[in-house]
């Protein structure tokens, strides 16, 4: 196969990636996007193969043992991976990608001759910076995205960390690891390389640890970012197509992602990534305690409004992706359709721990998804609905994000539940949501409170229809 | 007499030919010299010369794909946001082609004191790593892919 051959094909494979992505855009053609990704990754497999197959025995061995262990592994975490499980998941994915690519810019530092960069001890200056920035940007994936799953697993508290000179400690190292790039790039020294990386390492993990729980939807769509950037990098090393074209969409996606994030909490991008946000003492609200009178319901009472009632809007959150309640949620909802009540979802877009988190867990639990609808498809519609029931969402409903310009999250968008006739809140206690905030919601004269886990009180209003 | 000066004539003609056609191969042994040197020069640094560097293409690639992925996920439905995360996920172990070629990776012909096997260590377990993402990125995207299905 001819270098021009191999580089139309590796073309293709990035043409493939696009379709991948594009045919995301509705659920119907989904699948088929799923389909041409993966033949794009077969095509950029097996021409790599053609055109510089390995010449010994023993470097087939290891690939075909590499992919076989691999493969094997990705594939049985595929198919027992609980849904409510993909948030980490992916943060472990990313991990992945992050840790292969500086795997990769080491290799072409040791032996650059297999990539056509130069010799040992005579690398192109330019090789040296885009593997160079490759790694950074890979080992700060690899270890961003370890903080985060720790965080996700629930191996360490999602609280955010800080410390003292934390922004100035980060920035002393940014600079360390922009100064140390440039003397890589002049002296080739080893050395220096595995310094850099190091250093990588380090900031990966410290610009995490102060990001809390919640604010998790922007830190995995940012890492997503940088996985795509650092494959760019290497992209860039190796002279490849496919690479090139698909570290710029994921680093286009993970950017977007965070971008639609932000906004939906109204928060500057960096505001996230400097972090400390809702921390023990967020809040002007956080440490009074509110003693106003709450209005507290039933399963069975929560079973009589709904089945009266003409409509009910379902608004999950982070509490149902924990108690698992989907399932159970699902039942509920068919036995209201029996009674002739319509049924639709709302869904805030920071609601769970990433992005599209309660379409997922929805869809596992077989809810079609013309059920399922956005907050700004739907958010007119809360006025003519007689009952919201939430489920598990607390900050995202908070009326006093349009009406309390002290509060933290005055500005964010939110679901206007408040105009629902009557509003069920299915949680655990009062406490305030991860902002801190305390919700005036729960006060209110059509408000009524269920307190319990929201999978039991879920399976106790099927039990009393 | 006039056969004799149009022999030399004929003589001297060919003797310019193999001149010139020297003066052309050792021309064009320059020629070839001087481009195999500019594009061993263009191909990793931006040269002043007249022949474009191939980064110059693979960034004119990278920042219309960004472009490209800017559109295409702006479309991508928000029900549908963590798949696109997965298959994102799943896509950029592409980098999987660096892995194969570190792996294949031999010794230089005058040694090189060990470091290829650095690299082929370096590529198996980069291999492995994005095989475990590029299957399990893959089947998860298709698995979740699977449960989203219309009102019936």
């Amino acid at each position: 196969m001819s270098a021009n051959l191999a580089a139309i094909a590796y073309l293709v494979a990035g043409v493939f990636f696009i379709f991948a992505l594009r045919g995301l855009s509705s659920p119907a053609s989904s699948r088929s996007g799923n389909h041409f990704g993966m033949a794009g990754m077969a095509i950029a497999v097996f021409t790599t193969l053609l055109i510089s197959a390995p010449g010994n025995f023993g470097a087939w061995a290891m690939i075909i043992l590499g992919v076989g262990i691999g493969g094997g592994i990705g594939a049985i975490i595929a198919r027992r991976i609980p849904m409510t499980a993909m948030p980490q998941l992916i943060a472990a994915f990313h991990s992945l990608v992050g840790l292969a690519a500086v795997l990769v810019a080491v290799a072409a530092l040791y032996a650059p001759q297999a990539f056509g960069i130069g010799s040992p001890g005579a690398i192109y200056g330019a090789s040296l910076i885009e593997m160079s920035l490759g790694a950074v940007i890979g080992a700060v994936t690899f270890t961003g995205s370890i903080v985060a799953f720790t965080k996700l697993q629930g191996l360490v508290s999602g609280a955010p960390v800080v410390f003292p000179n934390q922004h100035l400690i980060n920035l002393i190292i940014g600079v360390a690891i922009v100064v140390l790039i440039a003397i890589f790039a002049s002296t080739e020294s080893h050395l220096i390389f595995w310094v850099l990386t190091i250093l990588a390492l380090v900031i990966g993990v410290l610009i995490i640890i102060p990001i809390g729980g919640a604010d998790m939807p922007v830190v995995i769509s940012m890492l997503n970012s940088y996985s795509g950037w650092a494959a760019a990098g290497i992209g860039f090393t190796l002279g490849n197509t496919a690479l090139i074209i698909t570290g710029a969409l994921v680093g286009a996606s993970g950017a977007i992602l965070s971008y639609i994030m932000c906004k939906a909490m109204n928060r500057s991008f960096f505001n996230v990534i400097l972090g400390g946000f809702g921390g023990e003492v967020a809040g002007p609200s956080g440490g009074v305690v509110e003693r106003r009178p709450v209005k507290q319901g039933s399963a069975e009472d929560a079973a009589f409004v709904m089945k009266n009632a003409g409509s009910v809007i379902i608004v999950p959150g982070y509490g149902m992706a924990v108690a698992q309640a989907q399932h159970a949620l699902r039942e509920m909802v068919d036995k209201l359709k029996k009674e002739n009540v319509s049924v639709s979802y709302a869904i805030h877009p920071v609601a769970g721990r990433m992005p599209g988190h309660m379409n997922v867990l929805l869809a596992e639990a077989q809810v079609p998804y013309d059920d399922v609808f956005e907050l700004d498809d739907i958010n007119s519609m809360f006025a003519q609905t007689d009952v919201a029931f939430v489920i598990g969402a607390n900050d995202v409903t908070n009326p006093a994000a349009k009406t309390d310009p002290s509060s933290p999250i005055y500005g964010m968008p939110v679901l206007d539940v408040e105009r629902a006739g009557t509003v069920l809140f299915v949680k655990r206690s009062l406490a305030s949501g991860y902002a801190g905030v305390d919700n005036e919601l729960f006060y209110r004269d059509n408000t009524m409170m269920l307190f319990a886990d929201a999978k039991k009180m879920v399976e106790d209003i099927v039990k009393s229809m | 007499m006039s056969e004799v000066t149009a022999r030399n004539a004929a003589e001297s003609a060919r003797e310019a030919a193999d001149l010139a056609l020297q003066a052309a191969n050792t021309a064009e042994s320059y020629a070839v010299e001087a481009i195999a040197a500019a594009a061993d020069v263009g191909a990793h640094a931006l040269g002043m010369g007249s022949t474009i560097d191939p980064f110059v293409f693979r960034v004119a690639i990278f920042v219309l794909a960004i472009f490209v992925g800017y559109y295409v996920v702006w479309s991508v439905t928000p029900a549908l946001h963590t798949p696109l995360m997965s298959v994102t996920n799943a896509i950029s172990s592409v980098i999987v082609v660096g892995a194969l070629l570190a792996v294949g990776v031999e010794e230089l012909p005058d040694g090189d004191g060990g470091s290829h096997w650095v690299a082929r260590l370096a590529g198996f377990l980069a291999l492995i790593l994005a095989s475990v993402n590029i299957f399990g990125g893959f089947l998860v995207t298709e698995r979740m892919l699977a449960m989203y299905r219309k009102k019936d």
